[in-house]
């Protein structure tokens, strides 16, 4: 695990000696972060390099996990679904599952923290053992059009938390608790971002049978309809009318979802329409998807719903020219016609796409100044940074802070 | 070279953080937002005014702030998204008269023109209200002449820096930036600070602002 001053060539030595001077601030507060999982899926991922960072600054920090059943996770898998705007059925039994775990989990997990964040709907009912500490609710989710039912039952804890996260302006809520926007990052040390060498790249390239005589228009998505990847065929192949290119699309694998499958299938069926769509069902493996991302030329992203989209600072991080959905979080990471081009439709992104391929000094310029938009706003340094006066803000409420 | 003053009083660099906290609030039309923006706390108005200052401080020295942004981007209003992205911030010494104007000119635009009304945002568009909360924290930088200042100012981080210049002025009310108030009040060099607050810091990058008061006083010293 990188320590602190390995992000000093990056992001400078004044931003490290600014989380110095704000972690120096927390030094007698212990500050627990609890979730559902160590590993797997993004909170775990985030707070697996987040804490030992947090370690090395001073503060300490520590991370517990809930248990729970099959049941209970199934439960909160529906809670998710639902809250980012799928289509399920909720029953009372579902909501007595949750409560019952979560009853679990408030007599047996020890709370220490003079500070307790808590991550995601999971374990959002230990909220029940609050006393004189302060208790902030991160939420990953895209909540902008949630369910109600999971809401309202949900908002039976949110209130007695001290502060609410959310990842884009448009998740906010109207809540009687103070809500921050905090966005996710990108590690640019992890092995998903850091640059490659030359020839780890064609390697990849080579595995997957893809030559680089044609420019390479690439998303990385799970298969999945919220990603749109039939749509992504589709302008792509509008693109292809003109200007001779290949497609990658690669994602990780949907064996637990069975529409995920599905849509495998119907996105392969359609790419027999031209043999230079490349369709990749890749485990995880970051290093395979930062080649893959490196060696592009346009990124695209078409998301029909997102939470953050943090695929989309990944390839702004290689200074790739990006055409992505207006959508959830991609809005903050692209300013349209600044650091990429956002869309609203399949003819949108296939012009944009043309754009990009015809003209690649604007191509060039997007990608360099989504890169550097990225290194001040969406690294794991600003996502401490922001951290640490999260929790200094618990202890301050006003709008302007003398520390 | 002329003789280094030494300063009655030290100079010392602060820096400022900020972190965004929503209001929950939203609009979808210029009416809204021209409502919204009379009642907001100040903090907002400062956000939505400076926000690109600091995030978007590489792609252009100009200020296109969120209002401009959203009207122009999202309504499709190009003349009022010019209107407002053309506010001269630096004639404002207050958060109070700039919100005014502001307000003013998005109502002077549904005045004449009746189509503006009929404009709305699509869902997942609407304008969101953000505060911006600022963090002010001392650094180890002080400076007692104009030789330490300069090092000094190479030294600090872009947070500082505006601290110092633009949150200073505006959002604190000193009327005039930190640097100009303590070149005149400690070194007595009226002239210097008045080349510096003479500036219009919105025009530049951070970093070229950086690299003016830079050469702005290494100009002074060695006349």
């Amino acid at each position: 695990m990188p320590k602190i001053e390995e992000y000093i060539p990056i992001v400078g030595q004044s931003v490290i000696d600014d989380l110095r001077l704000l972690s120096g601030r927390l030094k007698d507060k212990v500050v627990q972060h609890v979730n559902s999982t160590a590993v797997g899926g993004g909170v775990a991922e985030i707070l697996s390099r987040m804490v030992p960072l947090l370690k090395d600054l001073g503060v300490d920090t520590r991370w517990d996990l809930i248990k729970g059943g099959e049941d209970f996770f199934e439960v909160t898998k529906k809670f998710h679904n639902v809250l980012h705007g799928r289509q399920d059925e909720l029953t009372q039994r579902d909501f007595d599952v949750f409560m019952a775990t979560s009853q679990k989990n408030i007599d047996e997990v020890n709370i220490y923290g003079d500070i307790v964040f808590i991550h995601d709907p999971q374990p959002i009912a230990l909220i029940k053992k609050k006393s004189q500490n302060k208790w902030a609710w991160r939420c990953h989710i895209d909540v902008s059009n949630p369910n109600q039912k999971v809401w309202d039952f949900l908002m039976q804890f949110i209130p007695n938390y001290d502060a609410a996260v959310f990842s884009a302006p448009g998740f906010s809520q109207r809540l009687s608790i103070r809500q921050f926007l905090i966005a996710p990052s990108i590690d640019p040390l992890s092995d998903k971002n850091r640059e490659l060498p030359e020839e780890e790249i064609n390697a990849v390239l080579a595995k997957y049978g893809i030559k680089k005589d044609k420019p390479i228009i690439t998303q990385i998505s799970r298969f999945d309809r919220l990603k749109d990847p039939l749509g992504v065929i589709e302008a792509y192949l509008r693109v292809k009318e003109h200007v001779d290119c290949q497609l990658i699309l690669a994602g990780g694998g949907a064996s637990d979802d069975p529409e995920g499958v599905q849509v495998y299938e119907e996105v392969k069926e359609k790419a027999k329409l031209d043999k230079d769509i490349h369709i990749l069902l890749l485990p995880q493996n970051d290093l395979e998807v930062n080649a893959l991302q490196t060696a592009s030329t346009v990124i695209i992203q078409k998301s029909i719903r997102e939470g953050f989209g943090l695929t989309v600072a990944e390839a702004l991080w290689k200074a790739k020219p990006v055409v992505a959905s207006n959508v959830g979080g991609i809005p903050l990471q692209i300013t349209h016609k600044y650091s990429g081009l956002l869309c609203h439709s399949i003819e949108g992104a296939a012009f944009a796409i043309k754009q990009l391929l015809n003209s690649p000094d604007y191509a060039k310029k997007l990608g360099q100044n989504g890169r550097e938009h990225i290194r001040n706003n969406f690294l794991l340094t600003r996502h401490l940074r922001e951290y640490l006066l999260l929790f200094l803000s618990m202890y301050h409420p006003e709008d302007l802070v003398y520390l | 070279m002329a003789d280094l003053a030494k300063a009655k009083e030290q100079f010392r660099f602060y820096t400022r953080l900020h972190l965004s906290e929503l209001t929950g609030l939203r609009a979808s039309t210029l009416s809204q937002l021209a409502n919204l923006i009379k009642t907001v706390p100040d903090s907002c108005i400062y956000h939505h005014t400076h926000r690109f200052l600091q995030q978007h401080q590489y792609l252009s020295p100009e200020p296109p702030n969120d209002f401009a942004y959203w009207a122009t981007q999202v309504l499709g209003e190009d003349r009022l998204g010019e209107e407002l992205a053309s506010i001269d911030t630096v004639q404002y010494s207050t958060l109070k008269e700039l919100r005014e104007k502001i307000v003013s000119t998005i109502e002077k635009n549904l005045e004449e023109d009746k189509f503006a009304k009929l404009r709305f945002a699509h869902s997942g568009e609407e304008f969101h209200f953000v505060k911006s909360i600022s963090f002010v924290l001392p650094t180890n930088h002080i400076v007692g002449d104009l030789k330490e200042f300069i090092e000094a100012l190479k030294n600090v981080t872009l947070d500082s820096l505006y601290f110092h210049i633009f949150e200073a002025r505006l959002r604190l009310g000193r009327g005039t930036n930190d640097f100009s108030n303590w070149i005149e009040n400690s070194l007595d060099d009226k002239n210097l600070a008045q080349q510096i607050a003479k500036l219009d810091p919105y025009t530049f990058t951070l970093e070229d602002l950086r690299k003016t008061i830079i050469k702005i006083t290494e100009k002074r010293i060695f006349l």
